[in-house]
């Protein structure tokens, strides 16, 4: 039983991390309506730019430079390719996000190589132990910070003048422009942000597992976590994070072992299908009704 | 005003909803609203902007289910059908913003009119052979008449999503007539158009019916096309029913006349 | 020839074959031949398949090379497990790669858009799992991979360069020409109004599950001819590892880049996948010193991700559209009017 609260625990944390990431997602698909496939190579670029910088630089000055660099990515990519592209439909958005993928992949190892490079953040690695439960300070630690990332930006999102006017933006683009709010500013400052959660991201997940390709691969498990929570809803990301994270080291662990293992791969996919069919549009996201 | 005597009303009606209702959240569309369509007639379906015409046709082309309420076609009823079932029966309709498949061409775009009257299979459309294309064929000289008639020939081969907005109405009205329908639905097929425009669709229309016996319900908002080729009218209000009757009866009606403010033309 | 109905393209189709079947053989050698040609051919076979249900039918999948895998298992277990002739194998690979695809596209019958892209998604990483786990696929190997016994065509051992060209060669023109037929028939068109206003094409009739499924079918079968011939001329061997989510996105790129909705499209693609790292090689050849290799095939990917953004912004419709307006010049020249 303890043991089942534990795989819970250490699962409901990974979760938390999951949630960040699609956060990351969320903010975009909110923003400009388009699901940004290079979320996931956005991570490891962040973090391979810590990586670097931390060679040389504190981590304080290490955190700014890269922020730095993503927030001038943001302006970049809205210039250059979210500009042009910005009566056409979300499909077509979708693919040139596809398409950035690559592009900051093939980046990312031109600059970087392949090798994957260590992440210290100086956490110890002995366990915590809660009454008899057993939990990775690694994990509670990348727990806290997703967790006040996360309440940083739903405050951000509830209760600043920015944070609003993007919310309006998500809601109708040319109602948004009718009452001032700038649209190409507005969807800088979003990507800049999905960026900010990127390195988050990476510092996370890659001090977890190192800074190495399957980063991106992390991102591809946030789509569960939309699904399940909704594609435009901030607390979706979150409360669908957690059942994730959860279900697949439940999953993994208890019905893992007959199968060979390897079930984290797929099981939130298979979750994900299960909520497809019964709540296509998650537990909170919004049913888009087509006028005919 | 038209003249136009009626079969005999031994029939039933092609179309009949019965005491409808259609919410779309707290917002109720329609409120018990019956109404039924002859065979052979031209009904018009007025009324002010949200009265409830479109959701009305979209009910009769199977998008909404009454809830409650019951509709029969042809005296059987087919209440929760999906529309591409309702379309088998042999219903066709136009959109209020023409809902013309914009990567296609004009040609194929009615070709697709017939697409419930095509039987061959996979196999033979794939290889283009004997079934496949002899029915192809057939249907093609089918479309090629349509075409005539509407007098497009000139734009067969341009994409839809470039023509001009009247043409592309037209298209449309090919699209639908192509099905051969029993009952065709029209939703302000003249929105947007001059005058001459305007009369080119409105022969079409008389044509369809005198010519070709096709039933037709259409939503208009030009009183003038309204009183001159309708044979009954229905006038919705607030998802309601407030009158049905001849156009002259419902031209001198004082509730339509109030819920239009006056705006009725001579 | 009603598929061709300009004279122009017919022409342009019968050169094309006398090319292909007589004058390559002669002119390129074995290395072309086996590394960039044979792959060019099966890879347009698996873009045109994914054309269909993306291009044609407007469903975004994102798990093409999944199916195409179950093609290529499902193709060489036939073959050198159950001594399914080789032909039959293939087609059976294909078949079954169909109905994982129609079983997998079941969702589009609620869902679409990015939430049926994701299922799709799902497919690929359950397929995975799937061949990777399960010892009665993968023959209980470390790496799943299995290896493909000689190829045998009605008792003729196929094994030179040559041979494994034509058996391609006539399969994927076979394919082709089904293919041709296909779009520009009802069901093509019915794939369209899909794609164009899904809405409306139910209402005037069209069953959305069925095209979709059916979409969904087809593309699968293909993909899993592709997958099948992969592993019987290409790699030799079925192996899991090469149809992974990366190849997924990456025939994406190719229909995006080549033109989405055009046969000839999936060929341009196709091509230039292939091609682009032989043509960034001898470009870049010159200023060999000053670039590490590992570069070069970095430069690719940013050149494959900047051009799929560029055609997106530029020319929709793919390099088939450039071929097209191209060809509509040609054929008024020289009056350009």
């Amino acid at each position: 039983m303890l043991f089942a609260l534990e795989v819970t625990i250490t699962g409901l944390l990974v979760g938390l991390m999951y949630s960040m990431v699609a956060l990351g997602f969320v903010l975009i698909y909110k923003a400009s309506g388009v699901f940004n496939f290079a979320q996931g190579p956005m991570t490891l670029f962040a973090a391979f730019a810590l990586v670097s910088f931390l060679a040389f630089l504190p981590l304080g000055f290490s955190l700014v430079g890269v922020l730095v660099i993503m927030v001038a990515l943001a302006y970049v990519v809205e210039r250059v390719m979210l500009r042009p592209l910005v009566a056409r439909p979300p499909l077509v958005l979708f693919m040139a996000t596809i398409g950035l993928g690559f592009f900051l992949e093939g980046l990312t190892q031109a600059i970087w190589g392949t090798q994957p490079r260590g992440l210290d953040l100086g956490i110890p690695d002995t366990p915590f132990d809660l009454a008899g439960v057993f939990i990775s300070r690694m994990d509670l630690f990348g727990a806290g910070i997703a967790g006040v990332l996360l309440f940083g930006l739903v405050w951000f999102f509830q209760k600043t003048r920015t944070g609003r006017a993007l919310r309006a933006v998500s809601d109708d683009h040319e109602a948004a422009l009718s009452v001032g709010i700038p649209l190409r500013r507005a969807w800088t400052i979003t990507w800049a942000i999905a960026g900010v959660v990127a390195l988050a991201a990476g510092i996370l997940w890659g001090a977890r597992l190192g800074v190495q390709f399957s980063l991106t691969l992390i991102a591809l498990k946030a789509l569960p976590v939309l699904i399940i929570g909704g594609f435009d809803s901030v607390p979706g990301a979150i409360i669908g994070g957690l059942i994730v994270g959860a279900s697949e080291n439940l999953a993994e662990v208890f019905l893992g072992p007959p199968v060979g293992g390897g079930i984290k791969d797929f099981f939130p996919y298979l979750l994900a299908l299960a909520f497809l069919w019964a709540r296509p549009y998650g537990l909170f996201g919004r049913e888009i009704i087509e006028r005919v | 005003m038209r003249l136009h005597t009626m079969e005999g009303s031994n029939h039933p009606p092609v179309l009949e909803v019965k005491d409808a209702h259609v919410s779309f959240g707290v917002l109720k569309a329609l409120n018990g609203v019956s109404l039924h369509i002859e065979k052979g007639e031209i009904l018009a379906i007025i009324g002010p902007n949200g009265a409830g015409k479109t959701t009305m046709i979209n009910l009769i082309s199977g998008v909404y289910h009454p809830k409650p309420g019951r509709i029969f076609f042809e005296g059987k009823e087919r209440t929760t059908m999906r529309p591409h079932h309702v379309a088998a029966l042999g219903i066709a309709r136009t959109f209020q913003n023409v809902a013309l498949f914009k990567g296609m061409t004009a040609l194929a775009n009615i070709m697709m009119g017939r697409h419930l009257h095509m039987r061959s299979n996979f196999l033979s459309q794939g290889m283009y052979w004997d079934l496949g294309q002899k029915e192809e064929i057939r249907h093609r000289e089918a479309v090629e008449w349509v075409i005539d008639w509407l007098e497009i020939e000139h734009i067969r081969k341009t994409p839809a999503g470039m023509l001009p907005y009247g043409l592309q109405k037209r298209v449309e009205l090919g699209r639908a007539l192509a099905a051969e329908p029993k009952l065709l639905l029209l939703d302000e097929p003249m929105a947007g158009m001059n005058l001459e425009e305007k009369e080119d669709i409105a022969r079409f229309i008389l044509d369809a019916n005198e010519e070709l016996g096709t039933t037709i319900a259409l939503i208009e908002h030009d009183m003038g096309v309204v009183m001159d080729i309708s044979d009954r009218v229905i006038v919705l209000e607030y998802g309601e029913k407030i009158a049905e009757g001849k156009p002259e009866e419902i031209r001198n009606n004082e509730k339509v006349i109030k819920a239009y403010l006056g705006t009725v033309r001579r | 020839m009603a598929i061709f109905p300009i004279p122009l393209d017919r022409w342009g189709f019968f050169t094309m074959m006398i090319f292909a079947f007589l004058v390559v053989p002669f002119l390129a050698n074995d290395y072309w031949i086996s590394s960039i040609i044979i792959p060019f051919l099966i890879f347009s076979l698996s873009a045109l398949g994914l054309n269909f249900l993306t291009g044609y039918a407007g469903q975004l999948s994102l798990g093409h090379a999944a199916f195409m895998a179950v093609g290529a298992y499902g193709s060489v277990i036939l073959y050198g497990r159950y001594e399914v002739p080789f032909l039959l194998s293939l087609l059976g690979g294909g078949l079954v790669a169909a109905g994982v695809g129609a079983l997998f596209g079941i969702p589009s019958l609620k869902i679409k858009g990015f939430y049926l892209a994701v299922s799709t998604l799902a497919a690929q990483f359950i397929i995975h799992w799937g061949i990777t786990h399960s010892k009665w696929i993968s023959g209980g190997g470390v790496y799943a991979t299995i290896d493909t016994p000689k190829l045998y065509l009605l008792g003729w051992l196929l094994d030179t360069m040559m041979e494994k060209y034509y058996l391609t060669l006539v399969i994927v023109v076979l394919f082709v020409v089904f293919g041709k037929n296909l779009v520009r028939s009802q069901i093509g068109r019915a794939w369209m109004s899909i794609r164009d206003m899904d809405v409306a094409s139910e209402i005037i009739g069209v069953s959305q599950f069925r095209y979709k499924l059916l979409a969904f079918a087809v593309s699968s079968f293909y993909a899993g001819v592709a997958g099948g011939l992969l592993a019987f001329v290409y790699y030799m061997a079925a192996n899991i590892e090469e149809f992974h989510v990366h190849l997924s996105f990456k025939l994406l790129g190719m229909i995006i880049i080549g033109g989405m909705g055009s046969v000839l499209g999936s060929f341009l693609g196709a091509a230039f996948i292939v091609l682009l790292p032989i043509f960034i090689n001898r470009l870049v050849s010159g200023w060999g010193v000053l670039f590490p290799v590992d570069l070069l095939a970095n430069l690719e990917l940013m050149i494959f991700g900047g051009l799929i953004i560029f055609f997106l912004i530029v020319e929709p419709f793919g390099l088939a559209r450039l071929w097209l307006t191209l060809k509509d010049k040609l054929r008024l020249w020289p009056f350009p009017y």
